[in-house]
Formats: structure tokens, C-alpha cells, sequence
């Protein structure tokens, strides 16, 4: 549990640097305390943890593995923000401290033994997120996004807590262990309360990871936040999302799943279908991100649906995978943007001519959102139809695949535009910074895409 | 040194090498690496003994936690069309010297990356492996066409693209389903082979594969994507979709659908003959009508696909040897054809067919050339193609003579729309465009003397190849065969 005070504490030592305007030390400073959390993190794997803090967190395998993918997702953003902030705004060093700030709550959220804490992490994460999206406070745009966010945020907490009151009211304690020992007890007699206690916090955690029909949030969000926060909610916060929706009915409504599933699987369908093809009528680059973001959700639910031994493993990889790829398609967005000020599909015409490395990290990118083989998407695909297809959820599988088909549509698209299409255009400047990041990415895409030994099997 | 590992990844090794070297040297680095692929192929042929026995088997663990192994070999199915894939791909890659290609280093490097994915198919022993290198083939083929393809390149290969993901997604989904019925857990094709599933199940799974196969073929009617692909993608493109990929399909056929679901072969396996056979009129009369020279070579390889995929779900020994031998000699006439309709297009700045004529009188060696093809192709005794569409007819006779009578008319309509072309192209009067046609040149000539020689020598003495694929296929028949008689 080392890793949440390292970043507590570099959070804090982040804002006094920029209280002493040593804007210089901001990244370095930031990216060796991820570093360190990281290492501190990863030093706890196989650890046989117990819950700590009087039963509040349990930093098992499970969170040591979100933690360290939520925590590599972040330098990675991080590395590219680099003269990306000064950009938007004079006060960086609060970037750097409410990212870190979100990030804590991230690590709550991934770890929880206690609905509390729970909520305390979903909270900590969302405030700073809601500051994030409207960090650029003169832009219309950027405002609206974190109104909404954060009107929707707070709707979304009020079912969230509702949740919890009732599944306390049902089983009388906040501990996953306890709650879990109370529907293992009463295999008939459950309360009512508690299941509208789990239905609350379907629509909640629902909200806060954008799946259908709660998902009405996102579009506007993720276009109206600066690239860079977009690239943050919808890798780092989606993952994290995921893993403490996870948690929750892999150690707590297991046995309920005849309960729950079917509402489930219709919010995985809808999403799936809702996300795919409202992304295939963009024209921007960004919002058809944030679409293909949703449906990403909905395959990620499948391993909820089909919750099993494999469910755990199939939405880490999922979330790695997705996170890496996206993160290489907001950094040559960045890129793109700067030069030709727009975020359309046309903006990308001709760029695999000026630049062939960006335009072939991007290609990877694309091809593992799409989940075409040997890159890392396609692994987490496989992984989640395996996983739904051992719970014999045929007919849900085959619609995923109809989706699959949509996606291969939208993502094709940009590499169309990048080496099929020809522009006059000059070279897109790019940086160290944002040839390491995109370079790392697309290798890590294809090493985990051709041997995915070594993530596929960790819990 | 494990053989077939050589064989497999060299010319993904070839593909990088290729990718950073220098523009000169280019050329001669993609003609040398394509030698080293056929000369391991030789090597490989010369130590094969033609029994039902896999040889130069390859096994290593992959993804070990889901029983994924790296498992390939070679039978005398497999021997074949390692011996279609990398004789083809030398020849492929003489024919494009003439091309005027940009980007040269991109162009032959997603050719040797596509070769690894083809060979990968064709050796596969692990369903998880087959399908990466099904996929993998894919790519590259798709970047061929749609780099330096026509005009409306983009459409008609996203068209291409998304038609051949849909199918192969398919053939995942069974895949999987499969790998969790069987006892370990494996993606292992014995263990496919051992399952025992009902027969409603296999009718499943025999749909979700038949269809990525009939879509890759193309049989009737999932080969609309097809004739736009084939005639928007560059001549090279057109020769690696048509000479090797579409015989992913048939292999596929005759390696994984019929022997892992033979009861859903029992029961839809005559619908999907008459789907064939259906496939082989069609693409024969909507031959006849075409007036591009391109679009109508590929209607006649859709026609000459439908054969071979009849004789195999006629599933006897005649059907499949035919088979087997003629996805070899198809595989070389189409690349002959494609290549001449090359020469002829690249020197006129047509596709259409009213614009030639007369050709012969200025170009008499590309006069015989082509007749030689064109006779391989309508299956002219003593060419290769007599030899294989003879044994798919006598193969489809044996199981029922309607459709035999049916299917026998590709060999008519053939002939008719072949000679029709032959004779709009290199006969007739001669024009003021083709008055000044120049004969082959020196790199043509040696193209079109290898595969004439192939389709002549083939069909006098077919015997070496049939002996190959003989043991393998009665084999494999008998298994199939087992298990349909017990239910």
C-alpha cells in the first residue's frame, strides 16, 4: 500500500514546486514518483495480502495489476504532456497535482474492501476529473464539458449511494467479506433491499464507466476536455471503472448472477451497438474515439456477464490493451491537431508519406482497437469471447462479432485516410517526448499481441 | 534448426530486411529471398516421404495457459500448396520487375510478411495458429490492393476487407467454441478431430466455417467482393488473391471443416455442392457477357473454384486428389492469365476487350503464350488443367451425374468465353492502338516460358503430384468416412 502514500505525498510535493515556480522540475519529479509508486506497487505482487486498515483496502494481486497498468497509462500520458499544458494554461503544476490527485482515487477504487472506501475513491477521482475537464476555464467548450460531467457525475454518485445505504440496510455492513458472507447465508431469503441495493449500483458504476443508456455523458464530455484529459478519462478512468465493477460482483453478487446478468447483458448489447454505430457516422476523429470508447465498455462487460475464473484476467488485458492503443491515437491527434487545427478524418490525409513511423504507430493502434491479430487488441477480443462463450453466451458473442465488423469500418477509415489519400502537407513536427511514447506503445501493442503469455495468466 | 520454422519465417525475416534496405538492391534481395523459400520447399519435397504420416513436425508452447501451441507439419495435403505457395511467389515476384512500382521496399516486404501467413495456414496444426495466419495473410494483401491498386481501390478492398473479417470472425467463434468442448482444453487438431459433438452442433459449426471459406474462395454468392477486387488491385495483388490466397479456403475445407465437423458435413454437405455447382454456371455465363479483360478472368476463376470446391463436398478419392491437383495447376494458369492480361493492358491503356483485337499478327510469341494458358485453362488434354478438372468431374459423377452433367458445363462455357476472348484480343483485324503492339521482352519471356513449361510438363506427367497428396487424402477419408458410418 506503499504506492497510495508515495503518490499522496508527490501530489502535495507537485504543488509546492509549482507554489515555487520550478516548472522545469514538474515532469521529472512527477514521472520518478509514478516510477517509484510503480516499483512499490509491483514489489507487493504474490505478497498473500490481507485487507489492511481495518479491513478498508485489500491490495491483492487484482489491484497491484490495475494499479501498475493504471499507473504506466499515466506516465505514458504524462510524456506527452510536455509543452502540452503551457499550452492551455498558466497554472501547470495543478495539472500535474489533480492528475496524481485522480490517480489516488484510482487506487482506491482498485483496491476497496469496504463499499466506503469505494465511494471515497470514485469521489476522489471524479472532483478531480470534473476540475480537469474544464481546466481550460476561457473555453466554451471545455466549460460545458465539465458541467456536464460534473451534473451527471453527481447524479450518478446520488444512485451509487443509494446503493450502498440499501445493501447496508439489507446485509448491515460495508465490508465486501461481510456482504458477501450474508448472501452465501441466505441463498433464499435475501432482502428486496438488497437487490434494489444492486440494481442502484448497476445504474451508478454503469454511469461512471459509460455504458448504454448512461452513457449520454461522454461524447461531449471527451470532446470538450483538452486531448490530453480526453486520453486520461478514457483510458485510466475507464480502466479503473472497470476494475472496481469488477471486484464488487466478483467477490460480493457472484451468487446472485441469475439476478443481475440479464440486466447486464442488455446494457453490454446496447452498448456494443449503441457506441459502434453512432462512431461510424463521425467526422471527427476525437468524438469517434469517444463512441468507439463506449462500445469498448460493452465488450469489456462481457467479462462481467460471464463472470468466471477468466473474467478478472480478460478485462485486464482488455484494458491494457485498449488503453496503450488509445493513447497512441489521442498523441498523434495532439500532433495532427497542432498543425492542421481541426480533428477530422481529413486532417490525417496524406500522412504516411510525411510521416511514415506516426502513421504506422497509429495503423497498430487502429488495428488493435479493431482486434485484427498479433496486437494486443485482438488478444483481449479473444480472451473476452472465450471467456463469454464459456458461459455459453452464444447469441451475445455473435452480436459482438457483427460489432466487431462495424468497428473495422471507423478504424479503417483514418488508416485510409493516412496512406490511401493523398494531401499537400508539410511534416508534422513531432518530439522525443511523443516518438518514445508512440514508439514504446506500438511495440508493447505488438509484443503482447505475438506473446501475450506473460499478462494473460496473472490471476 | 527445426526445418519448417526456416521455411515459415524466412520471409518474414526477408520482409524486415527488405523494409531497411536500400532502393537498389531491392529487386534482387526479393528475387533471391523467394529462391530461398522454393529451394527449402525443394529440400523439404525431396525428404518428404508420401505417406499419411506429418513430417518436419513443429511443437512449442505459445500461450501455454490456454493450451495455444506452435504447431505445424507437413502431410501431403500440406506438401502441395507449400509447393503452390512458394513456386508462385518467385514467379510473382519476376512478373512485378516489369512493374513500375513506388515505395518498392513496402511493396515486396508486405509480400514476403503476406508468404509467412500463407505458409503458416498451410502447416498449421493448432486452430489458434491457423487463424493468425489467416488473418495474417489478410493485411498485407489488403495493403497491396489498396496501395497501389485503381481508382476505386479504397471502396472495393474495405468492401474486400470487411467481407473477409466477417467470415473469419465466424470461424473464430467456432473455434473457440470448439477448443472448450474438448477434454483439455486445447486448440490441437487431433484433438478437434476426436470430438464427438451432436449433429446439430457440427451444422453450426459447419456454417461458421463454410462461410470464411466460401467468402475467401469465393463460392457462390458470397463472391460479390470479388470481381471489383480483382480488378481494381495491381496485377501482383490480383495474382497473390487469386494464384494462393483463395486456396486458403480450399484448404481449409479439406483440412478443418470436413474432418472437424463430419456430421454437419453429412448433413449440409450437398448444399453446399449445389451452392458450387450453381457458382460454376453463374461465374461461366456472366463470364461470357464481360467485356473487360480482367473482370472476365475473374469470373472464370470463380467458374474454375466452384469446381474444385464441388469435388471436394463430393468427398471421394477423385474429387479430392482433382482437387488437390488443380488448386496447383489453377493456381499457376491464373497467374499466367493475369500476368498476360497484364502485358496486353499495360501496353494498349485498356481493359476492354472491343479495343483489342489482332494482336498475334505484331506479337506471335505472346500469341502462343497465351494460347498455352488459355488451353491450361479450359483443361485441354495433355495440359495440366485436363488432369484436374477431369478427376473433379469423375469425382462429382461418382456422386451424383446430374450435378456431374451440371458441373460439366464448365468446361464448355470455358472453352467458349476463353476462345471468345482469345479471339477479340490477339485475332481479328488489327487496330490502329495494336498495329504497333511490341512482343514480350526479355523478363516475360521468362515468366510466361517457366509457366508454360509447368502447364505442359504438369499435364503429361501429373503423376509426381497426385503421388504427394494420395496417402494423405485416403486418409483423411477414411477417418471422416468412420465416423459418418457410426452415426
Amino acid at each position: 500500500m506503499n504506492a497510495l502514500i508515495t503518490l499522496s505525498v508527490l501530489a502535495i510535493l507537485v504543488l509546492y514546486l509549482g507554489l515555487y515556480k520550478a516548472k522545469n522540475a514538474l515532469l521529472p519529479v512527477t514521472l520518478i514518483g509514478l516510477a517509484a509508486a510503480l516499483a512499490l506497487s509491483i514489489l507487493e505482487w504474490n505478497s498473500g495480502a490481507a485487507p489492511i486498515y481495518s479491513g478498508m483496502m485489500l491490495f491483492d494481486n487484482f489491484a497491484v495489476a490495475f494499479t501498475s497498468i493504471c499507473i504506466i497509462s499515466t506516465m505514458l500520458i504524462l510524456l506527452i504532456s510536455k509543452d502540452y499544458f503551457e499550452h492551455i494554461s498558466e497554472h501547470v503544476a495543478e495539472y500535474y497535482t489533480i492528475i496524481l490527485f485522480a490517480l489516488i482515487g484510482i487506487l482506491v477504487m482498485v483496491s476497496f474492501h469496504n463499499l466506503s472506501m469505494l465511494f471515497i475513491g470514485i469521489e476522489i477521482m471524479s472532483v478531480s476529473l470534473y476540475i480537469l475537464a474544464g481546466i481550460r476555464k476561457h473555453d466554451f467548450k471545455s466549460n460545458e464539458a465539465a458541467l456536464k460531467y460534473f451534473l451527471m457525475g453527481a447524479f450518478s454518485t446520488g444512485f451509487l449511494l443509494l446503493g450502498i445505504a440499501f445493501l447496508y440496510g439489507a446485509s448491515g455492513s460495508f465490508d465486501l467479506t461481510a456482504i458477501k458472507e450474508y448472501v452465501i447465508a441466505n441463498p433464499t431469503g435475501i432482502s428486496p433491499l438488497f437487490y434494489s441495493g444492486v440494481t442502484l449500483m448497476i445504474i451508478g458504476l454503469s454511469f461512471k464507466i459509460g455504458a448504454a443508456p448512461f452513457h449520454f455523458w461522454t461524447p461531449d464530455v471527451y470532446e470538450g476536455s483538452p486531448t490530453l484529459i480526453t486520453a486520461f478519462m478514457s483510458t485510466v478512468v475507464k480502466t479503473a471503472g472497470f476494475a472496481a465493477f469488477l471486484r464488487l460482483f466478483m467477490v460480493c453478487f457472484a451468487p446472485l448472477h441469475d439476478f443481475w446478468m440479464p440486466v447486464l447483458l442488455v446494457i453490454s448489447v446496447l452498448t456494443l451497438f449503441i457506441g459502434n454505430v453512432t462512431a461510424l457516422y463521425q467526422h471527427s476523429f476525437k468524438r469517434m474515439l469517444a463512441f468507439s470508447s463506449i462500445s469498448h465498455a460493452g465488450y469489456m462487460l462481457f467479462a462481467i456477464v460471464a463472470l468466471g475464473p477468466l473474467s478478472g484476467n480478460s478485462v485486464f488485458v482488455y484494458a491494457s490493451a485498449y488503453s496503450i492503443a488509445s493513447i497512441i491515437a489521442f498523441a498523434v491527434l495532439i500532433l495532427v491537431k497542432r498543425q492542421t487545427g481541426s480533428d477530422n478524418f481529413e486532417s490525417f490525409n496524406g500522412l504516411a508519406r510525411k510521416n511514415p513511423f506516426i502513421a504506422f504507430t497509429l495503423t497498430v493502434a487502429m488495428l488493435s482497437l479493431a482486434g485484427i491479430p498479433l496486437t494486443a487488441g485482438f488478444i483481449g477480443k479473444f480472451m473476452m469471447f472465450s471467456t463469454a462463450l464459456s458461459e455459453y453466451h452464444i447469441i451475445m458473442v455473435v452480436l459482438a462479432v457483427v460489432n466487431a465488423v462495424i468497428g473495422i469500418f471507423y478504424y479503417l477509415k483514418v488508416i485510409v485516410s493516412m496512406y490511401f489519400k493523398s494531401a499537400e502537407r508539410n511534416e508534422v513536427q513531432s518530439s522525443p517526448y511523443f516518438n518514445f511514447v508512440l514508439g514504446f506503445s506500438a511495440l508493447l501493442t505488438i509484443i503482447v499481441g505475438v506473446y501475450p503469455g506473460f499478462i494473460s495468466n496473472l490471476f | 534448426m527445426e526445418i519448417l520454422l526456416l521455411q515459415i519465417f524466412i520471409p518474414l525475416i526477408a520482409a524486415l530486411i527488405i523494409l531497411v534496405s536500400g532502393k537498389t538492391i531491392v529487386r534482387g534481395l526479393a528475387g533471391a529471398f523467394s529462391l530461398v523459400s522454393l529451394l527449402i520447399t525443394v529440400y523439404l519435397y525431396l525428404n518428404f516421404t508420401p505417406d499419411a504420416t506429418t513430417q518436419f513436425l513443429v511443437d512449442l508452447a505459445w500461450i501455454p495457459q490456454f493450451g495455444i501451441h506452435f504447431k505445424a507439419g507437413v502431410d501431403g495435403i500440406s506438401m502441395v500448396l507449400l509447393l503452390l505457395t512458394n513456386l508462385l511467389i518467385p514467379i510473382i515476384v519476376l512478373s512485378s520487375f516489369k512493374q513500375d512500382v513506388k515505395d518498392q521496399n513496402a511493396f515486396y516486404a508486405l509480400i514476403f510478411f503476406m508468404q509467412s501467413g500463407l505458409l503458416i495456414v498451410f502447416t498449421a496444426l493448432d486452430a489458434f495458429l491457423f487463424y493468425i495466419g489467416w488473418e495474417v495473410a489478410l493485411i498485407p494483401v489488403y495493403f497491396i490492393c489498396a496501395l497501389w491498386g485503381g481508382e476505386n481501390r479504397i471502396k472495393v478492398n474495405l468492401k474486400f476487407f470487411v467481407y473477409t473479417i466477417a467470415g473469419s470472425l465466424l470461424m473464430l467463434l467456432a473455434i473457440i467454441y470448439l477448443h472448450l468442448q474438448t477434454p483439455g482444453n486445447s486448440y490441437d487438431i487431433a484433438e478437434f478431430y476426436k470430438l464427438e459433438l451432436d449433429s446439430v452442433t457440427q451444422g453450426w459449426i459447419f456454417w461458421a466455417f463454410f462461410i470464411a471459406f466460401a467468402i475467401k474462395m469465393p463460392v457462390f454468392p458470397f463472391h460479390t467482393w470479388q470481381p471489383d477486387t480483382y480488378t481494381e488491385a495491381p496485377t501482383t495483388g490480383t495474382m497473390l488473391l487469386a494464384g494462393i490466397m483463395l486456396k486458403m479456403g480450399i484448404y481449409g475445407v479439406i483440412r478443418w471443416l470436413i474432418p472437424v465437423a463430419p456430421l454437419g458435413f453429412q448433413a449440409w454437405g450437398e448444399t453446399a455442392l449445389i451452392l458450387s455447382v450453381i457458382g460454376v454456371v453463374y461465374a461461366s455465363i456472366i463470364a461470357f457477357t464481360q467485356n473487360d479483360i480482367k473482370r472476365l478472368i475473374a469470373y472464370s476463376s470463380i467458374a474454375h473454384v466452384g469446381l474444385i470446391s464441388a469435388g471436394i463436398f463430393a468427398w471421394n478419392v477423385q474429387g479430392l486428389q482433382g482437387a488437390m491437383i488443380q488448386m496447383l495447376n489453377h493456381g499457376i494458369n491464373v497467374v499466367g492469365m493475369f500476368f498476360i492480361a497484364d502485358i496486353i493492358i499495360r501496353r494498349l491503356n485498356t481493359r476492354d476487350l472491343s479495343l483489342m483485337g489482332g494482336i498475334a499478327k505484331p506479337a506471335p510469341m505472346l500469341a502462343i503464350a497465351f494460347l498455352i494458358v488459355l488451353l491450361g485453362t479450359v483443361a485441354l488434354p495433355l495440359t495440366n488443367g485436363f488432369v484436374g478438372e477431369f478427376l473433379l468431374l469423375m469425382g462429382v459423377y461418382n456422386f451424383n451425374i446430374w450435378y456431374a452433367a451440371i458441373a460439366g458445363l464448365t468446361i464448355i462455357l470455358g472453352a467458349v468465353y476463353m476462345l471468345r476472348m482469345y479471339q477479340k484480343v490477339m485475332l481479328g483485324q488489327v487496330n490502329t492502338s495494336t498495329s504497333a503492339f511490341l512482343d514480350l521482352d526479355g523478363t516475360e519471356k521468362s515468366v510466361l516460358l517457366i509457366i508454360s513449361v509447368l502447364i505442359i510438363f504438369i499435364g503429361v506427367y501429373p503423376q509426381p503430384i497426385l503421388n504427394i497428396s494420395e496417402a494423405a487424402v485416403i486418409n483423411l477419408l477414411d477417418q471422416v468416412n468412420q465416423k459418418i458410418l457410426v452415426k
